[in-house]
């Protein structure tokens, strides 16, 4: 009955995690190649819209989840069209499309379930019928996949490049536009995955059931100082303090008080308490080329 | 180039970006089935087709006035304030429980009390993000960003765990003493509307921004280090004193938009009454280009999409005008950065 226990414990912990994780390191992806990516909360709710909405109407689930990355994959883009090819405010249009993402899919919700507060329900991963969550084994093999990517390959090298000295990497007749393009679009990607599993975990889409993560995802991001295996230690940090809330609800902490852990960390780590923390050196800058 | 021109180029970049969205809002509309002109003459003409339209267009408008002070007042002196949302909340939280502990207070007395709690609450809020800046050189974006979220489970813990009314899902109610009376009922115009004083707070909080930043040395200050850090260094300035007074001042613009909702409609707070005007006065100031007066009329422009939304709900789902004010505020910043540079090659 113990051992039971804790590996609910455990599995709750990771199902939890699962959405801080996946945006987080998409969010990786982004800031490495000198993009703020705000958006990652309308992405990962779009992500879960459309992933219910997908799921609902072709009544499968991986299709559903299909629809959720390409959600997130278009508003990454409507991001990189505005702050690389137009060079705005990474900060001002990420916020607007949250904003944005959160009217259209109240908008649609009520076009297409008679109801701007959730949809109907959605069948899930058991549909799949496999012996574990397939989501669990994603988001390692993305976590392994995303170190490599960034430290051991010419694109990651190229990333990191263009996000620490965008002057230098175009002198060396490396695209800037072009790999910052590929670092959100990735991030995009990842955050409407996360954004699948919300809907999928759920069972349904209901409005604003991104409820910050996307933020939380940043932060993370931050406290693991710009590295995918840091991000991923925060967000597992973040999963078992919330996981912990849920089992001893009754033992008078306020769910306040660890609701505010990743926000007061990040705040407590940019002003260099924990060693010092280094963005990308042009991140949230737009590049714009000396004629 | 004529100044005229400028001014041509300076309010071209919002016009087109408004009719543009207006166009991308109309095509979702015809997606489902819904005739677009019919639609936005119904939202324009319910809004400001009679007073009590204009009274909720005025009452939506307010906090917006503040929040886009507030973010306009940080810009100035070259800080960018995401963080009116927070600032807001606690600002609102502070007026309510002045209101709702010093009841026996008179009103003369009780009345400048909420706002000046709303105001210092805010700043204090607004001040960590700043003192952090000035001791730490923490980016105030991401600073901000978190205080948002700090702020709501603060205010959350005092609403849910201390000060809730049984049954409710709000404080007690404030002392009739600190309730800021509707227009309503001092003239009997705008019938109905919940528009109240406090937006005569927010015109009075745009001339004190103007008066600070365009009459005082302190303002002179704060406009170099917008302008130039390095000069307000040299200068022998005080960066850091300024840069924590500037981020305090504003948030406590946007810690007086709580007045709006808390003295002078519910007469309690509740979560959730911000309806995020701390992000859209965002909008707000980058669209009137933080000018205090610019920032008035475009706040009752929002307002109107604000209001404008319930009015059409019956045929359009009014999450309609969620979607436009986003697509604006993503026009907007595009566009401008296409006139400015346009402007910026004329200069030269």
């Amino acid at each position: 009955m113990q051992e039971l226990l804790t590996i609910t414990f455990v599995l709750q912990t990771l199902r939890i995690t699962i959405p801080y994780l996946l945006p987080s390191l998409g969010a990786v992806y982004s800031e490495k190649g000198g993009v703020v990516n705000i958006a990652l909360e309308g992405i990962l709710l779009s992500g879960a819209f459309a992933a219910a909405a997908g799921t609902y109407y072709s009544g499968n689930v991986l299709f559903g989840i299909l629809c959720g990355v390409v959600a997130g994959i278009l508003i990454s883009l409507i991001h990189s069209i505005i702050t690389i090819t137009f060079k705005a405010n990474q900060i001002v249009s990420g916020i607007a499309l949250n904003i944005f993402a959160f009217g259209l899919t109240k908008f649609f919700c009520k076009i297409l379930f008679g109801s701007s507060s959730n949809s109907e329900r959605i069948p899930g991963l058991e549909t799949l019928d496999l012996p574990f969550n397939p989501f669990l084994l994603i988001c390692v093999l993305i976590l392994a996949v995303t170190y490599f990517m960034i430290y051991k390959t010419k694109f990651g090298l190229r990333l990191r490049a263009v996000g620490e000295n965008p002057e230098a990497a175009d002198s060396l007749g490396i695209n800037v536009s072009r790999v910052r393009y590929i670092g959100v679009i990735i991030s995009g990607a990842l955050g409407g995955l996360g954004g699948a599993w919300l809907a999928m975990d759920q069972h349904s889409f209901t409005d604003g059931m991104s409820a910050g993560r996307g933020y939380i995802a940043l932060a993370a991001m931050i406290i693991g100082k710009w590295n995918p295996l840091g991000a991923a230690a925060a967000c597992l940090l973040f999963g078992l303090a919330e996981s912990f809330t849920l089992q001893f609800q009754d033992s008078g902490i306020p769910t306040q008080f660890i609701q505010v852990l990743p926000y007061v960390l990040t705040i407590i780590v940019l002003a260099g308490f924990i060693g010092k923390a280094n963005p990308p050196a042009a991140d949230g800058i737009p590049y714009e080329k000396k004629d | 180039m004529g100044k005229l021109n400028k001014y041509i180029l300076y309010t071209a970049g919002p016009v087109i970006s408004i009719i543009l969205s207006l166009a991308i809002g109309g095509v979702l509309i015809v997606l489902i089935g819904q005739n677009p002109i019919e639609i936005y003459l119904k939202l324009f003409g319910e809004t400001l087709g009679n007073t009590y339209g204009i009274g909720q267009v005025l009452f939506k408008a307010t906090p917006l006035i503040l929040t886009g002070l507030s973010v306009a007042f940080a810009f100035r002196a070259g800080l960018f304030n995401i963080g009116a949302e927070g600032q807001l909340t606690i600002g609102a939280f502070a007026s309510a429980w002045v209101g709702f502990t010093f009841v026996s207070l008179p009103w003369i007395i009780l009345i400048p009390l909420c706002v000046l709690a709303g105001f210092l609450a805010g700043a204090f809020w607004a001040g960590i993000a700043g003192y952090l800046k000035a001791r730490f050189g923490s980016h105030e974006v991401i600073n901000t960003i978190m205080l948002n979220f700090i702020a709501l489970a603060v205010v959350s813990y005092l609403v849910n765990n201390i000060y809730l009314v049984p049954a409710t899902i709000h404080t007690p109610e404030i002392s009739p003493n600190a309730v800021l009376l509707r227009f309503d009922v001092i003239t009997g115009l705008f019938k109905g509307s919940p528009f109240n004083l406090s937006f005569i707070i927010a015109l009075a909080a745009c001339f004190v921004m103007y008066f600070i930043i365009q009459k005082t040395p302190f303002g002179y200050r704060i406009k170099t280090l917008g302008y130039n850090a390095n000069a307000a260094e040299y200068a022998k300035m005080n960066v850091k004193k300024l840069t924590v007074s500037a981020m305090a001042i504003a948030g406590g613009f946007a810690g007086l938009g709580g007045l709006n909702f808390v003295n002078g409609y519910k007469h309690y707070f509740e979560l959730g009454f911000s309806e995020n005007a701390g992000y859209v006065g965002i909008a707000v100031a980058l669209i009137a280009r933080n000018n205090p007066f610019a920032i008035i009329i475009v706040a009752v422009f929002f307002g109107i999409l604000e209001y404008g939304g319930l009015t059409v709900n019956t045929l359009v789902p009014k999450e309609i005008v969620t979607i436009l004010q986003g697509i604006i505020i993503l026009m907007i910043i595009t566009f401008t950065k296409i006139f400015d540079k346009k402007i910026n090659i004329k200069k030269a």
